[in-house]
């Protein structure tokens, strides 16, 4: 009997070994695969024109070379002008930022309205809100520049900040709002027997529980507004436009040989603070993802 | 003395739902009432419509003579302790124990010096600087009486505080509380559905079912003047034993005849029952049936039944019997010879019986 026992545990312990082993196998192949282009396109950046015309594209660089990413940078073409990534980069940053800043800002006020001080008809605003996530951006362009127009503010950064905050507010409404509801609503009858008022207890007793959705809203709205193409595209002007514009601009402003390794730096360099961003935090987007409610 | 709650025709509605109807309780400074009720009846409806923390339907609220009927919560000189305790998580105990204070205005100094006092009355001093997520249930009960305390408010109110608690603990914090009102003279209202709880801690009980008060009334005359059946059933442990049974009246008095299946019917003296209709519903707490010869009283009358089952329980035994075809418990004292299947004599003491009315359930005497 026990050496029957025994032995059978010996072989499921074999078993899974051996599953674990195929396991970590096609993950490892699943990570190459993804990581291939990425793989690419740095050794890419990193070649003089000379060596990418001659090698191999997936070879690694006989000589590495910072000049692509320097042009890139500094006075690759965007059309007319030769000044490289760098201001549009600025352009996204300053967009970016206090766009992100913004909505999620709003996004935690009206979650935590929606969930925790119920009013007549909150239902219908919230939904309202939900289906605003699922408008494609394509049906608001013309209402939206037209309305930009209105407002003074077409062509500028701070109309394109104020359209991710408005487009953004959906998503960041909904994070929020879900967040929120797993928190038992006694806590705000505590806080308001204590004598706190609605914006006391937001930021006394929401905002400090808030960290791990706030991670997340911020990754995601971070993303979205960085990467946006079409908003920027359509509501911009040569001076204010974001770099997923100028990066655009400058892969095809077509003068003479193709430089590739520009174009990968300059994709590079716009991709990289979305890539800061997941590593910084990445961490924090799975808790927070996965952050049930609050046990006080 | 002039009543320091005072709730006057009090409504209250959820959309189209009537959920707390006609409403009228006052209790003076020093009064501990105990609200209870089954599950959904709207205790913690009527606690929170006291806090301000519900808007009511129709009716006022006044406290300490003050209509309070549309002051906001924090304007009510009212703290509440909460069934899930309600603790700020990310606040330390000191910052739950004082946030109320610093959200009002208080100084520093008075702060500390309120938090020291209640930390030192509760002492939870070595708890001060953890977080709720780090204390155990009976510690987080003790941290959200303290923030409650902290507040010397003209009145107390408490939604199932022990409810969350295991049994033993349960018993330590309602004698501490007990001890606490008793301490402090304070004003409680406290929402329990544990009867128990609620003979032990009341100066005054208010018993209500689906939103409607049935009775308020000290805890002895709850427990033994029940104003309804459902009274009588729902407070004590094990119950009221409800027996169906007839009112025979000759010359000289009244008799109640309870029927039995297969026996001759017992009959029982009792001069109460004098002017009450033929048919009624006679209510014996299982403390006054016991065994025969055990018992001296005036009115003691014996009959032989059937026992049915015996559950001994440590300091008494419940034995079970058949009367008027329901289920009848007797407490008898813990060395009784009863065994199940045999017959015992058992004595009646009908001086604290309550007749009801079967159709309506209301009291008859
Ligand atoms: N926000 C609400 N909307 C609609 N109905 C509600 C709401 N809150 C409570 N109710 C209803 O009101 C009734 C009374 O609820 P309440 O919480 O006061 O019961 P309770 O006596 O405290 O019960 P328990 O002992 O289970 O705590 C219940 O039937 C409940 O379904
Ligand atoms: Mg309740």
């Amino acid at each position: 009997m026990a050496d029957l026992s025994f032995d059978q545990t010996q072989q499921s312990k074999f078993g899974k070994t051996t599953l674990r082993i195929i396991l970590y196998v096609l993950l490892t192949l699943f990570a190459l695969y993804y990581l291939l282009p990425l793989f690419v396109m740095v050794t890419t950046s990193l070649k003089s024109l000379e060596e990418i015309r001659t090698g191999s594209l997936i070879a690694l660089p006989r000589e590495i070379t910072f000049d692509a990413w320097k042009i890139a940078w500094a006075s690759a073409c965007t059309g007319i002008q030769c000044e490289g990534l760098r201001p549009y980069f600025w352009n996204s940053v300053l967009l970016a930022v206090p766009a992100v800043l913004l909505s999620t800002l709003l996004g935690a006020l009206n979650g935590y309205v929606v969930a925790q001080w119920r009013f007549r008809g909150a239902n219908l605003i919230f939904s309202l809100m939900l289906f605003g996530c699922f408008i494609p951006f394509q049906v608001v362009l013309l209402p939206m520049a037209r309305l930009l127009g209105l407002m003074g503010i077409a062509g500028t950064i701070p109309g394109l900040i104020f359209v991710h905050v408005i487009y953004g507010i959906g998503f960041t409404t909904l994070f929020f709002r879900n967040y929120y509801v797993t928190i038992p609503s006694e806590l705000v009858k505590a806080a308001k027997v204590d004598g706190a008022n609605f914006l006391r207890i937001f930021w006394s007793i929401f905002l400090p529980l808030s960290l791990p959705i706030i991670v997340v809203t911020v990754i995601w709205q971070f993303t979205q507004i960085w990467n946006d193409f079409l908003f920027g595209v359509s509501f911009s002007q040569a001076g204010t436009q974001p770099v997923t514009v100028a990066l655009n601009n400058i892969v095809n402003s077509t003068t003479g040989v193709k430089e590739y390794n520009v174009d990968m730096a300059a994709a590079i360099i716009a991709a990289l603070p979305t890539l800061l961003v997941y590593v910084v935090a990445g961490k924090y987007f799975i808790r927070g993802l996965t952050a049930g409610s609050v046990k006080g | 003395m002039a009543p320091i709650l005072d709730i006057q025709n009090l409504f209250k509605n959820y959309g189209t739902t009537e959920i707390l109807k006609n409403i009228n309780v006052s209790i003076e400074p020093g009064d501990f009432l105990v609200l209870v009720g089954p599950s959904g009846c709207g205790k913690s409806t009527l606690l929170n419509c006291i806090a301000g923390l519900e808007p009511t339907t129709g009716g006022n609220l006044f406290i300490d003579g003050q209509d309070m009927t549309h002051v906001s919560p924090k304007d009510r000189d009212i703290a509440m302790v909460f069934q899930s305790y309600a603790l700020y998580p990310t606040m330390s105990v000191a910052k739950n124990i004082t946030f109320g204070m610093k959200v009002r205005g208080v100084d520093a100094a008075t702060q500390e010096r309120k938090l020291n006092e209640v930390a030192n009355q509760l002492q939870i001093e070595p708890l001060l600087n953890r977080r709720p997520g780090q204390l155990s249930g009976g510690q987080r009960q003790r941290v959200a009486m303290g923030r409650a305390l902290v507040r010397d408010p003209k009145l107390f109110l408490f939604d199932e505080p022990l409810s969350n608690l295991d049994a033993k603990l349960r018993v330590e914090m309602r004698s501490e509380i007990k001890k606490l009102h008793q301490n402090l003279g304070a004003t409680m209202v406290y929402v329990t559905h544990d009867q128990i709880e609620a003979m032990t801690l009341a100066t005054k009980i208010v018993v209500m079912r689906g939103g409607v008060i049935q009775q308020i009334g000290t805890p002895a005359e709850i427990y033994n003047k029940p104003a309804n059946l459902f009274v009588a059933d729902f407070m004590g442990s094990p119950a009221m034993n409800l027996i169906p049974a007839t009112v025979l009246r000759n010359g000289k008095g009244a008799q109640i005849e309870i029927s039995r299946e297969g026996k001759e019917p017992i009959l029982l003296h009792d001069q109460k029952a004098i002017d009450l209709p033929e048919k009624v519903i006679l209510g014996l707490r299982p403390e006054d049936i016991a065994e025969a010869g055990f018992r001296a009283g005036e009115n003691i009358q014996e009959a032989e039944c059937h026992v049915e089952m015996v559950e001994p329980a440590g300091a008494d035994t419940y034995v079970v019997s058949e009367l008027g075809g329901k289920q009848v418990t007797a407490r008898l004292h813990a060395e009784t010879r009863a065994s199940a299947g045999e017959n015992l004599r058992f004595a009646f003491d009908l001086a604290k019986a309550s007749y009801f009315e079967p159709e309506t359930g209301n009291r008859l005497n």
